[in-house]
């Protein structure tokens, strides 16, 4: 009975998510199959990385052991500090740029990247204190990190990723067995 | 030197009346007035031939002169035409002079030159002009008025300034402008800078006693109105659409302007918001709501505004909340917050940057589907009654 009223109460209002951003998504980064991201786009052209619901991390009860931001010897995104209204001083992200790496409780390891380019703002620290968000709430308080895309390059950043439905017709593709 | 007095008279009064005629032309109210000139940068060439010339004469008759006792052209024109001017006119004579005309250049030339090589290249004395000056253009500009008070904004798509992007409007109308005109009519004033305690979002209303703004109208060539006509001017604003009132409209000085930015910062606002929660609840579960007081928030910049202000963390305080309970889903949270506080971020959590949240009271996703500004405490400017 509660579980429906619930699911009533979640259609009725459109989420935070649906009024101000835009669901993007990038698939089997770097070949690895369904190491999906969601990349959250607001209206302001701000991104906020996120893991797609189909990431790794998030299926057969995995549980989290440890995040890491420490993504080279000399390169923590940790160290990452903006300042003054035009963010110096943020580190430059490429698509491929690394954010952070996550080992499971299986010791399987995923690394999380940028998926767009821009400079980083600030990656979630309430993670790192309680790693149970990323999976409790991937797309909101489990967020990994908030990206601003040069102000030219606003609308062309997502131009390389997929929208929700074509992101829906990969996912349905997997299911299917593979035809040679 | 010799001049004709008659020619002179005459040149005086056609450049006297083509003043005096723009200026009535343009129908201001005033007190004072100023009278400014802008000469050409040619006439500090002149002066310095003349100057040099008088040296010379005065020189040979064993006198000492300074340049500084030489009256410059330009405060010997103002002597004479800004009397004749003011009493034609019926004002008085203010104090002030304002040098419009940068003639840097030329000035420094002439310091720099030797008297023999500028005795090369012109004239001394100067040679005598074949025709009477003319004043190119007559321009008047009187001093900015300062108008205040408070608005209320019940509609739920306006904007508080106007909304463009890529010169694009993207929303019609704005509270600002919805005030202006009939106030930039009433001084027939040529612009204005709107400025405000605070500021609501588009989608946000502002009930109660309202919002205190002030207004300062540029060059208005009306600047005294009456406390008869000033609540007329309320009127007229009040019927002229039902998206805004105004109250407590009166002129002020501009000293007066930063009253208002002081209590931006310093003092409490009060709101009321319409929660939403995922989890069903019950009248018990938001009662604790009640008890809650001075509950201090870290207040990371949310996302929303990210792009344009820096990333920082604010610390703000919720000094009172309380909770009406609507139904199972929905209930009304009346908060009074220190200014500053980011209501809609307390609510739904921004992605969990403001801590402590309502989710996080509740233990349930919470969002904000409607938030109403229902004071801002501000005491100035002065209530004016009805």
């Amino acid at each position: 009975m509660d579980c429906e009223t619930q699911k009533d109460a979640e259609l009725e209002a459109p989420s935070i998510i649906d009024r101000y951003y835009t669901r993007w998504y990038r698939t089997d980064l770097k070949g690895q199959l369904c190491e999906d991201h969601c990349i959250l786009q607001h209206s302001n052209r701000l991104c906020v990385v996120t893991l797609a619901e189909t990431h790794p991390v998030l299926q057969n009860g995995r549980t989290i052991k440890s995040i890491d931001y420490q993504i080279s010897n000399g390169c923590s995104r940790l160290n990452n500090k903006v300042s003054g209204k035009s963010k110096r001083g943020g580190q430059f992200l490429t698509d491929f740029a690394p954010l952070c790496r996550i080992t499971c409780s299986d010791e399987s390891k995923y690394t999380i990247y940028s998926c767009i380019r821009g400079r980083l703002l600030e990656v979630n620290e309430n993670i790192l204190e309680r790693p149970n968000l990323l999976l409790e709430k991937p797309s909101t308080e489990g967020y990994i990190a908030v990206i601003l895309p040069k102000f030219e390059e606003s609308k062309s950043v997502t131009e390389n990723l997929l929208s929700r439905k074509e992101f829906e017709i990969v996912v349905s593709k997997r299911d299917q067995p593979q035809s040679s | 030197m010799r001049s004709s007095g008659r020619a002179t008279a005459a040149a005086q009064t056609f450049v006297f009346s083509q003043i005096a005629e723009t200026v009535k032309a343009q129908n201001y109210e005033f007190d004072s007035l100023v009278l400014s000139i802008s000469l050409p940068a040619q006439l500090c060439v002149r002066e310095h031939s003349c100057w040099l010339h008088v040296k010379k004469e005065v020189r040979e008759k064993g006198l000492a002169l300074d340049k500084d006792d030489v009256i410059q052209v330009k405060e010997a024109f103002k002597w004479i035409m800004q009397s004749l001017v003011a009493k034609e006119l019926g004002g008085g004579v203010a104090v002030v002079s304002k040098s419009v005309f940068t003639r840097m250049a030329v000035v420094k030339a002439l310091e720099k030159i030797s008297d023999d090589k500028f005795l090369k290249q012109y004239p001394c004395p100067p040679a005598r002009p074949a025709s009477s000056c003319v004043p190119q253009d007559v321009q008047c500009l009187h001093v900015s008025v300062f108008i205040a008070g408070r608005y209320n904004k019940f509609c739920r798509s306006l904007p508080q300034t106007p909304w463009l992007i890529d010169g694009e409007r993207r929303m019609e109308s704005s509270v600002e402008e919805l005030i202006a005109a009939p106030v930039l009519t009433a001084f027939r004033a040529d612009g204005f800078n709107f400025s405000s305690s605070g500021r609501e979002d588009v989608d946000v209303r502002t009930l109660g006693n309202g919002r205190p703004f002030a207004m300062e109208l540029q060059n208005p060539h009306k600047s005294r109105l009456s406390k008869l006509q000033m609540k007329e001017l309320q009127e007229t604003i009040n019927k002229s659409s039902d998206k805004i009132r105004v109250r407590d409209l009166q002129i002020v000085t501009r000293e007066a302007m930063g009253r208002m930015k002081e209590g931006e910062e310093e003092k409490t606002k009060s709101y009321t918001a319409l929660v939403w929660t995922l989890k069903p609840i019950q009248k018990e579960d938001i009662s604790f709501i009640d008890d809650i007081k001075d509950l201090t928030l870290d207040q990371k910049t949310p996302l929303r505004v990210l792009h344009r202000r820096a990333l920082a963390v604010r610390q703000r305080v919720i000094h009172t909340m309380n909770a009406r309970y609507v139904d199972a889903h929905h209930f009304y949270l009346a908060l009074k917050t220190q200014a500053g506080t980011y209501i809609k971020e307390f609510v739904h959590g921004d992605f969990g940057r403001t801590k402590p949240n309502l989710c996080e009271l509740l233990k349930t996703d919470t969002d904000i589907l409607e938030l109403d500004v229902e004071s801002v405490d501000v005491d100035w400017p002065p209530a004016i009654p009805e």
